[in-house]
């Protein structure tokens, strides 16, 4: 079943040129194996799992890299784990089901996409308060937050839309229709635009912040795969906002987006059911969760070359890496 | 409405006081005017759905297999709410218009001060008779029906129509997904064990096609003969587990029993009372359907909670055909930017049109016969087993082509 494709690549690879200087902790969260698994970006070997409580799926890290957040869907909270010990040391309170999250800048505030109640709730890391909760369309789903920390935006599958949210008066100023069940919602680090992907209707919409309106549409077309199986979810975008890697799911690539043309320029295959992705802090690499082949794929930034798959637990759903 | 003025450049109090009047004249052409940005103010577009159907306490050999009374309708509120909770950022409300009749009734009446109270989309959950009784009268209205419970191929087929939109998957797609599951597991040697009523010969008809196509054989039907029986009695039990075996007894070597019986007269005996220990399929036993009250993959948990908190109960296929009908529409008027009709059935019509129903992939609607293409779930009592398409099944055009009658097949000519 696994793909072995990646593992071919990554003996080719030149591993001098692909390895970081760095070493960091990459977490990645195992919806199915309910635990956390710590991996050596330097080693690209596992060194540590961490359990968790159920059906893990949203992962972030704090700024300072001393948190990491992990969303527990069916346990109804939001756990934090110390990246010091590898311990759980508390939770936050996170309404029902939470299935994703985005910290804003400074690392004090929360947003947590509820599915079933289709609702944001907004957080106070400190005093672990709910600030507010923001009523928005069907299944929240996906949350970005713009570099300045001043906007969020959530988006709601079976509404098709981008909510773009004011952080100071937690209201709602627009609503931007995208394709079906949109997943992910990335500001480039300019804060110029907001790329949502969109699951089923197989697209990423490029959406201007300035105007609130899309500009692009990017699709994306695979020799030899009907286009039901592309999904785009997971979307980075590199820190000089030039480049745009987009989680293609069951079309088990990772699509490379010239973020300027709006150009696919390459598919890297990785693993089956591609998710999520997290650029390494130096963003010489990049990692990709394949949830079906329970592991996670380094791609080196320069060649766009799968460098190495590193099993990790079952159903390997987000991924975040420790900052420098 | 205060958004709107406060965001309004006003250089004196007269044209404030005139901006204030041309918004009471004509608020929909200013909120037109309106960047997205502005759109706190959208005036309200009311969208009525009929839902018309044909409802009657049923009994069934199991207790656990008795329709509830809201089944579909239940789906098409909560898909309602849904379209409502999207309207409220677009400026749409959708409310549901539902009457009522009997399974064998004249539906014409009813159906007449349906359209006379203004429904221009109608979803059905009539039978095929019923459905053709009012087909025509409804495209001579400009009315656009939405069937969500009749699963007769004849409807796609020689009666197939052009305003007909079908959510319910045929006789043929059950059938077929069913099949290419038994076939990947290579259980190719079939028993077929048929009731005696209308509908469990068509679906006998449907299992004996889907044997052809799939490469299965058919190594002897037996047809079970209703002559009329108690569903409920103390000690029936008994009877029954002297009766199975018998009707079981020297058939030829088989891999599987296929069960029809739409009816609820002898199917869900079968399992565990063959002669020959043989698993059981069909409409007992393992059984395809549109939907699975445990199916939880492709954002499926969300469906299913948001259901069972509205209605307290589990979410049914045709719970999930009603809830699709609805959802299209919603898409439908979202997309096409309006909620007339012509502009409705023109989107859902394009190739632009899909719907996203928690399978895994974009649905769509055949244009030769305007039937839901649509992955069919496998499943027993509990659990989904399986989900058809099955990996192999190719299709020059959608693997989803390969349940249910294709373009090529076809006898339908939409008019």
């Amino acid at each position: 079943m696994r793909h072995h494709m990646c593992l071919l690549a990554a003996t080719v690879a030149l591993p001098f040129l692909a390895q970081p200087s760095w070493a960091n902790m990459v977490y990645v969260s195992n919806e199915k194996g309910n635990s956390v698994t710590v991996v050596d970006s330097k080693t690209m070997e596992v060194v540590k799992t961490i359990d968790v409580g159920q059906r893990p799926r949203g992962i972030t890290i704090s700024p300072d890299g001393k948190i990491v957040y992990v969303c527990a869907s069916d346990d109804d909270t939001v756990q934090m784990i110390d990246t010091a010990t590898g311990e759980i040391i508390g939770s936050l309170p996170s309404g029902p089901d939470p299935e994703l999250f985005t910290l804003s800048p400074d690392g004090k505030t929360l947003y947590i996409a509820n599915e079933d109640d289709n609702l944001v709730t907004v957080i106070d890391v400190e005093s672990k308060g709910v600030i507010a909760e923001i009523p928005v369309g069907v299944e929240p789903e996906g949350m970005g937050v713009s570099p300045d920390g001043k906007t969020i935006v959530n988006t709601s599958e079976t509404t098709n839309m981008a909510h773009f949210i004011d952080t100071s008066t937690h209201e709602i100023t627009d609503n931007v229709l995208v394709d079906s069940r949109p997943r992910y919602a990335q500001f480039k680090p300019d804060g110029s635009e907001v790329w949502v992907s969109a699951e089923i209707g197989g697209t990423v919409s490029v959406i201007d912040n300035a105007t609130r309106t899309v500009t692009h549409k990017i699709t994306f077309e695979i020799q030899g795969l009907r286009s039901e199986q592309i999904q785009p979810v997971g979307i980075r975008i590199s820190s000089d906002g030039k480049k745009a890697y987009v989680a293609l799911g069951p079309a088990n690539r990772v699509a490379v987006v010239n973020a300027e043309t709006y150009q696919v320029e390459k598919y890297v295959l990785v693993g089956q059911r591609v998710w999520q992705l997290a650029f390494m802090p130096d963003g010489k690499s990049i990692i990709s969760t394949n949830g079906l082949s329970n592991d996670i794929t380094f791609i080196d930034t320069e060649t766009d070359e799968p460098i190495k798959s590193v099993t990790v637990g079952q159903l390997p759903w987000g991924v975040a890496v420790a900052p420098n | 409405m205060n958004g709107l003025v406060m965001k309004s450049t006003v250089p004196n109090t007269l044209t404030f006081l005139f901006g204030f009047f041309l918004l009471f004249v004509n608020v929909s052409e200013l909120s037109a005017q309106q960047s997205p940005a502005n759109q706190t103010a959208k005036p309200v577009v009311d969208i009525r759905i009929g839902y018309l159907r044909a409802y009657e306490p049923q009994l069934a050999l199991s207790v656990l297999d008795i329709p509830p009374r809201d089944e579909g309708l239940a789906g098409a509120n909560v898909a309602i709410n849904d379209n409502n909770t999207t309207g409220k950022f677009l400026g749409q409300k959708f409310t549901l218009d539902v009457e009522e009749t009997k399974f064998n009734a004249d539906v014409v009446p009813a159906f007449k001060e349906m359209i006379a109270r203004g429904n221009h989309f109608v979803l059905t959950d009539i039978s095929a008779k019923q459905l053709l009784a009012i087909a025509d009268l409804a495209k001579d209205a400009g009315v656009l029906l939405f069937n969500v419970g009749a699963t007769d191929d004849i409807l796609r087929e020689k009666e197939c129509r052009s305003n007909v939109f079908h959510t319910a998957p045929t006789r043929s797609m059950l059938a077929d997904g069913l099949a290419q599951y038994l076939v990947w597991k290579q259980w190719r040697k079939w028993v077929l064990l048929y009731g005696s009523h209308d509908d469990d010969k068509l679906y006998a008809d449907a299992i004996r096609r889907a044997a052809t196509r799939f490469g299965a054989t058919i190594v002897e039907e037996r047809l079970y003969e209703d002559k009329g029986t108690a569903r409920r009695t103390d000690s029936g039990v008994v009877l029954v587990q002297q009766q199975m075996p018998v009707f079981t007894q020297n058939l030829p070597e088989h891999d599987v029993v296929i069960v029809a019986d739409e009816s609820e007269v002898f199917g869900s005996y079968v399992p565990y009372r063959t002669w020959t220990p043989r698993p059981v399929a069909g409409t007992a036993g393992l059984v395809a359907s549109s939907w699975h009250p445990a199916s939880e993959q492709w954002g499926g948990v969300q469906i299913q909670n948001r259901f069972a908190k509205t209605t307290g109960r589990r979410m049914l296929s045709k719970d999930m055909q009603a809830w699709t009908a609805v959802r299209i529409l919603g898409e439908a008027v979202t997309r096409a930017k309006s909620a007339e009709t012509k502009q409705v059935e023109d989107y859902i019509k394009s190739d632009e049109f899909s719907i996203a129903a928690f399978k895994g992939q974009k649905l769509s609607f055949r244009n030769w016969n305007w039937q839901l293409r649509q992955p069919i779930l496998i499943g027993d009592g509990h659990s989904v087993v399986s989900t058809s398409p099955q990996a192999g099944f190719l299709h020059q055009f959608s693997e989803l082509d390969t349940l249910g009658v294709d373009r090529p097949e076809t006898e339908c000519k939409l008019k």
